[in-house]
């Protein structure tokens, strides 16, 4: 039951991480492996607006996923748009972005340790018990649990509900098919990799709440929702939502029945088992 | 082809001279010429390496960190019972055999699996080589004790740089190396053909993990004291996609010209600027990417063929596939 709660909770925040990642490579087409520092970011920021002007996190939530959001477009407008025109298919602009979303990934993560250090960091916020079913839980991490959740649903209305969610995932599909029918193809994919970044950023001030972090952790988060957004298969909402709780219930367990210095071989065990038997992701269809 | 021989003859000559050049640094000085060598050397050999995969093939290997961390432990471990000798060709067998279970599992996949599923690949085995000495030995680190200098192992490496060049060397003059071609051009003609795509690039990545397995347990000796987290460092995979990407990687001796400039560099702002290290290796990815996308070696081929540079940028755009 322990494993059921804490891995759920891990799994809310996994999922929004995931989610940013699929949208941005799914509609974008970029893979962005800078996601991890986006998100490690965006923990210093709910940390230092809580230490320095006393805004406690849920408040820091709507500074922080705009300003997120700002920044990943201007990413997306200055650094991959020229390599988005340059690249003649889609296997150059994907070797391309990887390098370059690597680059800025040590840029992010060189400019972090030069504010903050390699220390790790922690800030306490709505650390009281709450009993559910016979055993204490922070409520930080429920409240942590209850954000996550209200987002999935926004973001599960605009994508399926709006037109412009619509045409977002006409671009997933089939970016020439939906620029003939007059959707701003470049336009679409900017607006998705903005919104992918404040998805990210919003599981990273979530996180920060109830986890311990430092500058270098980004690398093993991105990994993480890699493996996720390849498990629920590129571009599907419901999986990536399904596949960031399945990781996190299998890590929590291997953590607290095996040992906690396993958890990269469960998500890796995982990994192999979907690449072997599905790697087009648990609800994607085979691929003709 | 009578000139090709002869050109080839010429590469042979220059690069013996090279290696006797090199080999002969340790008579001059034991400071820090030589350890700055040794970490040339070391770059080289794990570049080159690199290359004879990821070179034809433009998938992005970041299991570097890994192969080189098993070479080191294959030696700590046996250094008491077995000879040097022995544990550096095991290193090189459990480097290929784990090349081997990868590959199988993500080389018939797109290029983004195969990214993803190196970049943790350093840090699981690390996991597991904690998990495994915490609960069954007494102590985390290794002790290497040997009677190896920093010269030995220049001249190991250097070796090791000659078995390299010349085992790629074959490597491209056979059908594998032919077939190579073919899949970086094209893979769906190249399957078409007949080609067994996934079993050629296993084969490909199993050689050049094994040479990387075998560098590492060349360095063993080195570093003295082994321990999981400076064994299995993944900053060690970046560096290497960096300065085989810089030099190029069209050819087998590009690395070499992203190599020397970048261990220099490196070795100046990890003295002066210790924080600045991650900062200078972002810089360096969104350089190659902008300013160099073929290398250091694109540029010295376009200075010798200005007419054929153009042509040359445009192949090797649809070489990337």
């Amino acid at each position: 039951m322990d494993i059921l709660i804490t891995g759920t909770v891990l799994g809310g925040t996994y999922a929004l991480i995931a989610l940013g990642l699929t949208l941005q490579y799914g509609v974008a087409r970029i893979m962005n492996l800078a996601n991890g520092e986006n998100l490690v970011l965006a923990c210093f920021c709910a940390f230092w607006l809580q230490a320095a002007a006393a805004i406690n996190p849920i408040q820091a939530l709507f500074l922080v996923v705009p300003a997120a959001f700002v920044l990943n477009w201007l990413i997306y407008a200055i650094v991959l748009t020229p390599l988005v025109r340059r690249a003649t298919h889609r296997g150059q602009l994907e070797v391309d972005s990887i390098l370059v979303t690597f680059g800025l990934m040590f840029i992010l993560q060189g400019v972090m340790l030069l504010i903050f250090g390699g220390a790790y960091f922690s800030y306490n916020f709505l650390a009281e018990p709450v009993r559910i079913l016979g055993q204490n839980y922070g409520l930080n991490r429920i409240v942590a649990l209850g954000a996550a959740v209200a987002m999935f649903i926004l973001l599960y209305g605009f994508l399926y509900r709006t037109r412009y969610g619509t045409a977002l995932r006409a671009v997933a599909v089939d970016p020439a098919a939906a620029g003939l029918v007059a959707i701003d193809v470049p336009r679409m994919s900017a607006f998705a990799f903005a919104l992918g970044g404040a998805l990210t950023a919003a599981g990273g001030v979530l996180l920060s709440t109830y986890y311990t972090f430092n500058s270098a952790m980004g690398v093993i988060f991105t990994m993480k929702a890699l493996i996720i957004v390849i498990m629920g298969g590129v571009g599907d909402v419901r999986g990536a939502v399904l596949a960031a709780l399945l990781l996190a219930l299998a890590e929590t367990a291997v953590a607290s029945l095996v040992d906690p210095g396993l958890t990269l071989a469960a998500t890796y065990g995982l990994f192999i088992l979907v690449l072997l038997f599905r790697p087009q992701g648990i609800f994607g269809r085979q691929a003709t | 082809m009578t000139q090709m021989r002869s050109q080839e003859w010429w590469t042979l000559a220059v690069a013996a001279i090279g290696l006797a050049v090199a080999a002969a640094i340790p008579l001059y000085d034991d400071g820090y010429y030589l350890s700055l060598s040794v970490n040339i050397a070391i770059y080289v050999v794990l570049c080159t390496a690199w290359t004879i995969f990821s070179g034809p093939t433009h998938y992005i290997s970041l299991a570097t960190a890994a192969f080189f961390g098993i070479g080191q432990y294959t030696v700590g471990l046996g250094i008491e019972s077995y000879p040097f000798a022995v544990l550096v060709a095991t290193a090189g067998v459990i480097a290929a055999a784990l090349a081997i279970v990868v590959g199988m599992a993500t080389l018939r996949l797109s290029g983004v699996y195969f990214v993803i599923f190196t970049l943790g690949l350093a840090e699981l085995v690390r996991q597991v080589v904690t998990w495994l000495q915490t609960n069954f030995t007494n102590a985390v680190g290794l002790y290497v004790f040997t009677d190896f200098g920093e010269k030995h192992v220049l001249w190991m490496l250097l070796a090791l740089a000659a078995v390299i060049y010349a085992t790629g060397w074959l490597i491209n003059r056979s059908r594998l190396g032919f077939a190579m071609r073919i899949i970086g051009n094209d893979e769906t003609v190249a399957r078409h053909v007949g080609i067994n795509v996934a079993w050629s690039k296993v084969v490909l990545f199993a050689v050049s993990g094994a040479f990387i397995g075998i560098a590492g347990a060349i360095l063993a000796p080195r570093y003295a004291y082994i321990e999981p987290p400076s064994a299995f460092n993944p900053v060690l995979s970046f560096q290497v996609v960096i300065m085989a990407l810089l030099g190029g990687t069209s050819r087998l001796w590009g690395p070499l010209l992203g190599v020397i400039p970048f261990t220099i560099l490196f070795d100046f702002i990890s003295a002066h600027f210790p924080n600045h290290t991650s900062l200078l290796i972002g810089f360096a990815f969104v350089a190659i990417v902008y300013a160099l996308p073929r290398g250091v070696i694109g540029l010295v081929d376009d200075l010798r063929r200005p007419q054929a540079g153009a042509e040359k940028a445009r192949t090797s755009a649809e070489a990337t596939q």
